[in-house]
């Protein structure tokens, strides 16, 4: 077993610390330098709701004093961040009393689901089709069809995302416009459910996977062109092995391990673009949890979602940092990094 | 060989040969700035040759196919609205002519900003050294981790409505730590070099071994990240507005794809009204994609010998 040196362990833990401290204190900051104030939000909601409020400058103070708006700046400051160490962000305005962790914890399973589910495909598919186009003994067509495919990788998902849902959801009628599971359909551990959730799940998958696995095909690309090149190869040919399994056995392997370092650069915008895809296909996720809020200018749901993304995109980077030297050997960290 | 022992053919290829050995002159290159330009010619021959005073709503009929298609209500398109109308009246093309440039507009400048950022902290970081070098290379280390999405989306549900350029700016501060790092990373490793080593002997200025040592070197980097920047932006702002927020009151096509998409235009069938802005976005990702692949070439000469 090799071990990691504490410097580099120290290190990252200070970025994924730095960063989770940065993005919760601008959370913080961003909102307290608007005017609109949230007290106020809320009591136009009860007043939407009840036709008029009565006492309304005792309710005001009293939502104020609830919120801890009465505090001085650094207390309210210190309370944040303690509530959001432990994920109390406070409760929902929209449907209160609604605790907002409580909204998260329902929404994440499914972003989780659909993100790691489109990961794993695209990371296959992208690799495999990034090798072949490399390959020399791949055929004519695979090289033309690929590029041609390539294309359309440059486009965000939500686009995709769209276009999928008019062929297969409006017009053809395969699979269902939105949602994520069937209304008539209780959730629960039965084939039925589990069925209805992968049919609904299906376009959202598919609209992040055709868009994204250029990605991982270009820079396989890349990374085959280099050792395709290299002496081994040459000598494994050299020594009459069958093509596919040099290609398997020597090319791939020793190509694939940068692309998962990649990953980090890139999560942060894989799990934007799938925050929007929820939003058109109203998938019970993250992404719709955000949107509602957003419309109804719940700021503890907005707060809470837009950190716990953060928090998952800093985890992941800082998890590919640190298994990284377990996979491939040939990195060695320096002390200094 | 020389010159006069070829025949003339065999001069004729060497020319060619030698005209696209220039890697600047790659179709990829061509076709995608030529895309982009052509959003750009839209939005400027549009302004003249069509009323962009179609925007307003209720200038039309709701809901108006282009032309030889008929909506659910069985209007057929006319030739008033050759692009068809959305669902308050307006006309898609002057949508599309006054729309269109303004994603390229905040995407370029968001870019140009941050690479700007990006040019002086990375040189900074690479020459001061220390702990300069450190504080800069931690933060963007931190800060490219932050998807500005989220951030932004705090930003304008607590601020309300925002112009362009203010979306820009706001993009700009998420878009300089790739070009830091790039620039800082290539900085170490000229200042190695000979011929910067050189330069600093025969007792050039810092200033001048930057910019006229180092820079020209660095040129296809910058415009790479400057390309994935602009994508980076433009996404970063189509996703704000499909969210509906980013400015409400200036025509941006992620707007119209969040209204379309609020109208159930998928569901009526109106595939004039996200379609149109839909296709355009693909066709600025599509450009930006091509300028970015023929800058590799440029950059990477090994890629050079294979076809995509």
């Amino acid at each position: 077993m090799r071990t990691i040196p504490t410097s580099y362990l120290l290190n990252r833990l200070l970025t994924l610390f730095l960063t989770v401290f940065i993005a919760a204190t601008l959370i913080w900051i961003i909102p307290r330098l608007s005017p609109v104030d949230p007290a106020e939000i809320m009591l136009g909601r009860m007043a939407a709701g009840a036709g008029a409020v009565a006492d309304s400058e005792a309710i005001l103070a009293q939502l104020r004093a609830n919120f801890g708006l009465d505090d001085p700046l650094f207390i309210q400051y210190l309370k944040y961040l303690c509530n959001t160490v432990t994920f109390n962000f406070g409760l929902s305005t929209a449907t209160f009393p609604t605790p907002v962790s409580a909204l998260i914890a329902n929404a994440l399973p499914w972003t989780l689901g659909l993100m790691i589910l489109s990961l794993i495909v695209t990371f296959i598919i992208g690799n495999l089709l990034g090798a072949l186009m490399v390959w020399e003994e791949s055929p004519k067509l695979v090289k033309v069809a690929i590029p041609a495919a390539m294309v359309f990788t440059s486009i965000p998902p939500i686009l995709s995302g769209l276009l999928l849902m008019w062929i297969f959801a409006a017009n053809l009628r395969w699979f269902p416009l939105t949602g994520a599971y069937g209304l008539t359909v209780e959730p629960g551990w039965t084939w039925e459910f589990a069925i209805s959730v992968l049919h609904h799940g299906f376009l959202p998958a598919l609209s992040i996977v055709i868009v994204t696995f250029g990605f991982w095909a270009l820079g396989m690309r890349g990374l085959m062109i280099t050792v395709q090149g290299e002496d081994y190869v040459t000598l494994a040919k050299a020594k009459g092995l069958k093509p596919r399994y040099i290609l398997y056995k020597y090319m791939i392997r020793n190509a694939i391990l940068p692309q998962i370092t990649a990953f980090a650069l890139k999560v942060g915008l894989l799990i934007a673009g799938q925050v929007l895809v929820e939003r058109i296909f109203a998938y019970n996720g993250m992404g719709k949890l955000l949107y509602d809020a957003i419309l109804d200018q719940d700021f503890p749901v907005i707060q809470g979602v837009s950190f716990v993304i953060i928090l998952m995109t800093a985890l992941s980077v800082f998890i590919v940092d640190l298994i990284y030297p377990f996979i491939d050997p040939r990195i060695r960290h320096e002390a200094s990094t | 060989m020389t010159d006069a022992s070829m025949t003339r053919a065999e001069r004729r290829r060497a020319r060619r040969i030698r005209r696209f050995d220039n890697p600047w002159l790659n179709p990829k290159l061509f076709w995608g700035i030529g895309l982009l330009l052509g959003i750009v010619v839209l939005g400027i021959l549009g302004r003249v040759f069509w009323d962009p005073e179609l925007v307003f709503v209720g200038s039309g009929i709701p809901k108006l196919p282009p032309p030889g298609f008929e909506n659910l209500r069985g209007q057929a398109g006319t030739f008033t609205n050759p692009l068809g109308t959305e669902g308050s009246g307006r006309d898609m093309l002057a949508l599309i002519i006054i729309g269109a440039p303004n994603s390229l507009f905040v995407g370029l400048l968001a870019s140009l900003i941050g690479m700007s950022i990006g040019i002086f902290l990375g040189f900074t970081s690479g020459f001061v050294g220390g702990r300069t070098d450190d504080v800069i290379r931690v933060l963007s280390d931190v800060m490219i981790t932050i998807p500005p999405l989220l951030i932004l989306v705090v930003f304008q549900s607590a601020f309300g409505d925002v112009s362009l350029t203010m979306m820009a700016l706001l993009i700009a501060g998420f878009v300089w730590q790739s070009p830091t790092r790039l620039i800082r990373a290539q900085v170490l490793s000229m200042k190695q070099s000979g011929y910067v080593q050189m330069a600093r002997l025969s007792g050039a200025s810092t200033w001048h071994i930057m910019f006229k040592e180092m820079l020209p070197n660095l040129v296809p980097y910058l415009f790479g990240s400057f390309i994935a920047n602009v994508t980076t932006s433009i996404v970063t702002a189509v996703g704000l507005e499909v969210l509906g927020l980013g400015p409400q009151r200036i025509p941006t096509l992620g707007r119209t794809i969040y209204e379309a998409i609020n109208a159930g235009a998928l569901i009526q069938n109106l595939w004039w009204w996200w379609g149109i802005p839909t296709l355009l976005l693909a066709v600025m990702f599509i450009g930006l994609l091509l300028i970015n692949l023929g800058l590799d070439e440029v950059s990477n000469p090994r890629l050079r010998k294979l076809k995509l």
